[in-house]
């Protein structure tokens, strides 16, 4: 195949497809019980240095609990795959990212994310390789299907190409240009679910967003989940498994693991909350002092609960409706 | 100038919503295009098909949402899927419209969210594309909106984010992208903008209202081509105010 142009990003986690089929294959098949902490999760699955990906997206269905943990415990040196708004704004705000594949990393109606500004502008988190959201999606979906690039028609033509670690050749076959986006496999993935039993099967409800892709492309997968559900039922509805027990590696149960964000039928998401971290970004001190009163000074995720309050977090299913869950 | 009795974000979700087509598949992004799609479903377009880039597919947009991905966004939808299905629809040419923003944008279409300045030593770091480039990419119409001034109506954009006719005529197709598609209008407080067919440059259509010709021209840094024929584009009416301001925005969370 003839490569017309090369992005010039460096490829920041390359793509080892062999390894990952030996890594996958020591992975348990047995149905154990993986129930942990975050603060065991976070402690066994996450080093320095390591590359995570989390999934849905900032607001919505975000792994909270699992992110706090991550940044409780100091890791540093991150590199990532984003695609974020508050879990992404919280660990680049607590200077733990190193660098990162990027596609969004903004406050959404909040605008530009003061966070990866200081970060980025002042060089401390370099290098930033671009992606638009489908590419970063496709680059889970190669390591998901175990092969090495995908095919794509995204990214043509543009800096973002430019500045990712993409390829545009020949398609061999019809002789037209076409962008190669290389597999993405993750070290650790961090998903945050309604419903998953022990060992790690388990379903979402609403929007999909790119679980079942990032999941599959993850060596270590955390699972956070609203709720523990029996494996009954999970085999009454097998359907619904988005997420099979053993790509999991943790189970971590977390009632409103997702808040200040939303989930889908079960609470909505916290517009005070938000903004209070959207101010405090502001400056670097009182990015600091938030994540001190939320995150460093609480113990775990149930404390954090016991400081938003039972009343308001009830207040926020409430609105959701009561939820299917 | 008087108080014309609406606000420029007002006047943005109005003139975007009058170009929503009942029946159409659209792309919907946070802010602007989420308010003009549900005025849109209001007024001439209930079966307007809004399309969100995490899996929401032909919502019923009672209540707005303030997210791409959150639940309003598959709210009795007829489908909730997710990222690759919405974008590979799109890149199957499933998808029409598609509604974009940026930080400059150039005489091509060309738009830029990712940095100001070099992108390895920005002045300003932006998002990033986010479903920007594949909405540019694949959609068969764009539509950008965007405030008109000359910061932002740029001859060159820093940073190419999402496709417009990149360098001109025929160059998307030589690039790989998708045949026929490309940048179809640009909204802006001051103008109603298109392309010119043959050099795919920026054209000025209509002046919105209060604003003249020489105002457009002003605001842009880059030359513009100008249609025969310039309308005048109708101010947002009071129905449409009404239901902005009483049923889609009631606590004023983006107007």
């Amino acid at each position: 195949m003839e490569i017309i142009d090369s992005g010039v990003g460096p490829m920041l986690q390359p793509p080892d497809l062999d390894a990952f089929r030996e890594f996958n294959r020591r992975k348990p098949k047995t149905l154990i019980d993986k129930r942990m902490t975050e603060a065991e999760a976070i402690a066994r699955f996450v080093h320095d240095g390591d590359y995570i990906g989390t999934e849905l997206y900032g607001t919505v269905r975000c792994p909270m609990s699992l992110v706090s943990e991550i940044i409780r415990q100091g890791k540093k040196d991150l590199r990532l795959a984003g695609q974020g708004v508050l879990e992404l704004d919280m660990l680049i705000g607590a200077g733990a990212v190193k660098a990162m594949d990027l596609t969004y990393m903004g406050l959404e109606v909040y605008g530009v994310s003061n966070c990866l500004r200081r970060e980025v502008e002042s060089g401390r988190l370099a290098p930033v390789v671009e992606w638009s959201n489908a590419g970063i999606a496709w680059r889970f979906k190669a390591a998901a299907m175990g092969i090495p690039f995908l095919p794509v028609r995204s990214m043509l033509g543009t800096d973002t190409f430019k500045y990712s670690s993409a390829k545009v050749v020949r398609d061999p076959f019809t002789g037209q240009p076409v962008c190669l986006l290389p597999a993405l496999i993750l070290d650790v993935g961090l998903i945050h679910v309604h419903r998953a039993d022990i060992h790690g099967n388990a379903q979402v409800d609403g929007i999909t967003g790119f679980c079942a892709e990032m999941a599959r492309a993850s060596k270590r997968l955390i699972l956070s989940t609203e709720k523990i559900v029996p494996t009954e039922e999970i085999r009454e509805h097998p359907d619904r498994t988005i997420i099979p027990y053993y790509i999991v590696d943790a189970v971590v149960e977390a009632p409103f693991g997702s808040h200040p964000g939303e989930m889908a039928y079960c609470y909505e998401r916290d517009e005070d909350q938000i903004r209070e971290w959207v101010e405090a970004t502001k400056t670097p001190e009182t990015t600091k002092a938030y994540l001190d009163k939320y995150i460093h000074s609480l113990r775990d995720h149930t404390a954090y609960r016991q400081r938003i309050g039972a009343e308001r977090l009830q207040a926020l299913a409430d609105q959701a409706g009561g939820g299917r869950s | 100038m008087s108080d014309p009795g609406y606000n420029p974000t007002e006047l943005l979700i109005c003139s975007s919503s009058r170009l929503m087509e009942d029946g159409a598949t659209a792309f919907i992004g946070t802010g602007i295009p989420m308010l003009a799609a549900m005025l849109a479903q209001r007024m001439h377009a209930p079966n307007l098909v809004a399309v969100f880039e995490f899996g929401g597919t032909g919502a019923i947009l009672e209540e707005l949402p303030r997210a791409v991905g959150e639940r309003r966004t598959f709210h009795r939808a007829l489908a909730a899927s997710g990222i690759r299905d919405v974008v590979e629809a799109a890149q199957r040419g499933f998808i029409e419209y598609g509604f974009l923003g940026g930080a400059q944008i150039d005489a091509h279409g060309n738009l830029n969210t990712t940095t100001i300045g070099d992108h390895d030593h920005p002045k300003v770091r932006l998002p990033g594309s986010g479903g920007g480039n594949d909405v540019g990419s694949h959609c068969w119409r764009t539509i950008a909106i965007m405030r008109h001034d000359k910061q932002r109506f740029v001859s060159k954009v820093d940073f190419i984010t999402t496709p417009g006719y990149l360098q001109g005529p025929g160059a998307r197709e030589a690039a790989g992208l998708p045949a026929g598609t490309g940048p179809y209008r640009v909204v802006t407080n001051l103008a109603v903008l298109g392309y010119h067919t043959e050099s795919r440059r920026m054209i000025v259509l209509a002046t919105q209202p209060g604003a003249t010709l020489d105002q457009v021209v002003e605001n842009t840094s880059f030359e513009l081509e100008v249609a025969d024929h310039v309308d005048q584009a109708a101010p947002p009416s009071a129905k449409e105010l009404s239901i902005l301001r009483d049923e889609i925005d009631k606590d004023r969370f983006y107007i």
